[in-house]
């Protein structure tokens, strides 16, 4: 039983969740290849060559992958699975565009986001935004899974640097093209690996009153989340959406400011280790899962809050 | 252009679900249902780029049971044209409803599909990408603005860390996501009208296909349930706790 990772990166750096989804792929007791198919990309399978337990990195290093379009990459993924059962990657935007496109060309099903892995054909993935959880057999014979990043604990250690080989191989791109990117420029940690997540909602009322968010998540180090209520609102950019329809996070410390806690939101944080609440409605749903929960008006909770991190930190 | 919109029958999205007994699945006898919440957003995107001029006709398909059809004449009220029910008693994984799909696409002929990004029950996001590597079509997933260039569209997907555009050339499968637009309401005349329309309905082994199964659903339970918290009176109690209870800040 062989594993391959596709790896998400970005061509300098590799994306950290393959942390995550090569401690998934140990779980099956089998070292994997980690699959690198991107431009300039020498820094990326530098770095995957060195993380613990990697067998061998393949780099498919070529212009035409400059920007991972799923049309292309999935092909490259498929014709070099022959000789893996299983071909996983993380459940993000990139990995959730391209390995259906790959499950379908290898005419084998997907599991989407798994969580746990049963043994090397059984698998549990939530559904019904997280409310159930259902234990699938697969029954073809190779499997593509999407890993769900914050089910495994990311791997720690490094290692002497594996082989690293490089493929050529050119799929063409005919039919698509790269037009530009817009990405939301910040200083704080990632949502999708902070150990600390600090997110607010309709309650803070507008674009102004959510800096106080910002605020408070800079006296711990956090990064910022937001319900789709305050993203749809215009408060918040919508990469900030933790929920269902956004990120899905499992932090260490999850604050949930202003928060009601609709199905759609807790569906993306209720695995966090400990949940605080801070609303004005002690009847509000999320006081349900929270751990620590303070009812009252959080322009006056909030601006205590960063006042008494702030003396302890100094 | 022709676009073709695949609409799925799901528990309503307000809905607080229950498992069944047996822990074969969720319980949706004597439940609400609805169309799935993205797959209205792809039917109010179909009907903006038919009052633009863009579209002539708006073809709604749904896989399903009888019951399916309920859910393609409230499409046919928001003012699609017309609808396919492709009928079977079973359910199937993405993979073989994408070969359905492939089916009725290579019927249709449309320049465009659009999908919703993933179903609320099955929470999969695999069906659109898969149809799309069948018919070796280009994809946009994730959409949310989708703007027609000639025999290209220019679509922003969003993506982790912000937001990503790229043109694809038709014909295209793109997958609608949340900020793509506000769904419509039914008008009482166009619910009126909606009943006039056709449904044509097709038996799926009608289409000579063969599906093998690649996917036994074992069970299906709860989550594991949280342990219900302490309320705490003020944010000193709030920060001790962090720190010496719950040792989660430094």
């Amino acid at each position: 039983m062989s594993v391959l990772i596709l790896v998400e990166h970005d061509n300098k750096e590799i994306h950290p969740s393959t942390k995550n989804v090569l401690s998934a792929a140990l779980t099956m007791g089998k070292k994997p290849t980690l699959l690198i198919v991107g431009s300039q990309c020498n820094n990326v399978a530098l770095q995957a060559a060195t993380l613990k337990g990697v067998e061998a990195v393949w780099q498919v290093d070529n212009a035409v992958y400059e920007h991972q379009l799923a049309e292309n990459v999935s092909k490259v993924v498929a014709e070099l699975a022959d000789s893996f059962q299983i071909i996983m990657g993380g459940s993000s935007t990139f990995g959730k565009n391209i390995l259906p496109r790959v499950a379908a060309l290898l005419d084998v099903a997907q599991v989407s986001d798994v969580t746990a892995i049963i043994d090397e054909h059984t698998f549990e993935h939530p559904i019904y935004a997280g409310n159930a959880i259902e234990k699938v057999k697969v029954l073809d014979e190779k499997k593509v899974l999407t890993i769900r990043t914050t089910a495994f604990e990311p791997v720690a250690m490094e290692q002497e640097a594996c082989c690293v080989e490089r493929i050529n191989h050119v799929v063409p791109l005919t039919k698509t093209q790269f037009v530009r990117h817009e990405l939301s420029a910040s200083s704080r940690p990632d949502l999708g690996s902070a150990s600390i997540i600090v997110a607010g909602g309709r309650g803070l009322q507008n674009a102004e009153h959510f800096k106080m968010i910002e605020q408070l998540a800079d006296v711990l180090g956090a990064a910022v989340g937001a319900s789709r209520a305050a993203v749809d609102a215009g408060f918040a950019p919508n990469d900030y959406q933790v929920g269902q329809t956004g990120k899905v996070v499992a932090p260490v410390l999850y604050i949930a400011v202003g928060i009601s806690g609709a199905v759609q939101h807790l569906a993306g944080m209720k695995d966090s280790k400990v949940i605080v609440a801070i609303n004005k409605d002690e009847d509000a749903p999320i006081f349900q899962i929270a751990d620590y929960g303070l009812v009252g008006d959080l322009f006056e909770i909030v601006p205590q809050l960063i006042q008494e991190l702030d003396s302890a930190r100094t | 252009m022709k676009i073709l919109i695949s609409v799925k029958r799901v528990i309503d999205p307000y809905v607080k679900i229950r498992i069944k007994q047996d822990n074969r699945g969720v319980e949706t006898q004597n439940v609400k249902m609805s169309m799935n919440p993205f797959d209205e957003i792809a039917v109010e995107e179909a009907l903006r780029l038919r009052e633009q001029g863009v579209a002539s006709e708006v073809i709604l398909v749904s896989i399903g049971k009888d019951d399916s059809q309920e859910t393609l004449r409230h499409g046919l009220a928001l003012g699609a044209d017309r609808a396919i029910h492709v009928h079977t008693e079973k359910s199937f994984e993405s993979l073989n409803i994408a070969k359905i799909l492939q089916k009725v696409v290579d019927d249709i002929q449309p320049q465009l599909v659009l999908m919703g990004k993933q179903s609320i029950d099955g929470d999969n996001n695999q069906t659109p990408q898969m149809l799309a590597s069948l018919l070796d079509w280009p994809q946009a997933t994730f959409a949310s603005s989708i703007q027609v260039e000639g025999d290209k569209l220019s679509v922003t997907r969003e993506i982790d860390g912000g937001l990503e555009t790229i043109k694809v050339t038709l014909p295209a499968i793109v997958s609608t996501d949340l900020r793509l637009n506000e769904p419509r309401y039914a008008s009482l005349p166009n619910i009126m009208k909606a009943k006039r329309k056709s449904i044509d309905k097709i038996e799926l082994n009608e289409l000579n296909l063969t599906l093998k199964q690649h996917v036994e659903v074992l069970n299906v339970k709860a989550p594991p349930a949280r342990s219900g918290g302490v309320r705490v009176e003020s944010v000193s109690e709030l920060v001790n706790k962090l720190k010496h209870e719950a040792k989660v800040l430094g």
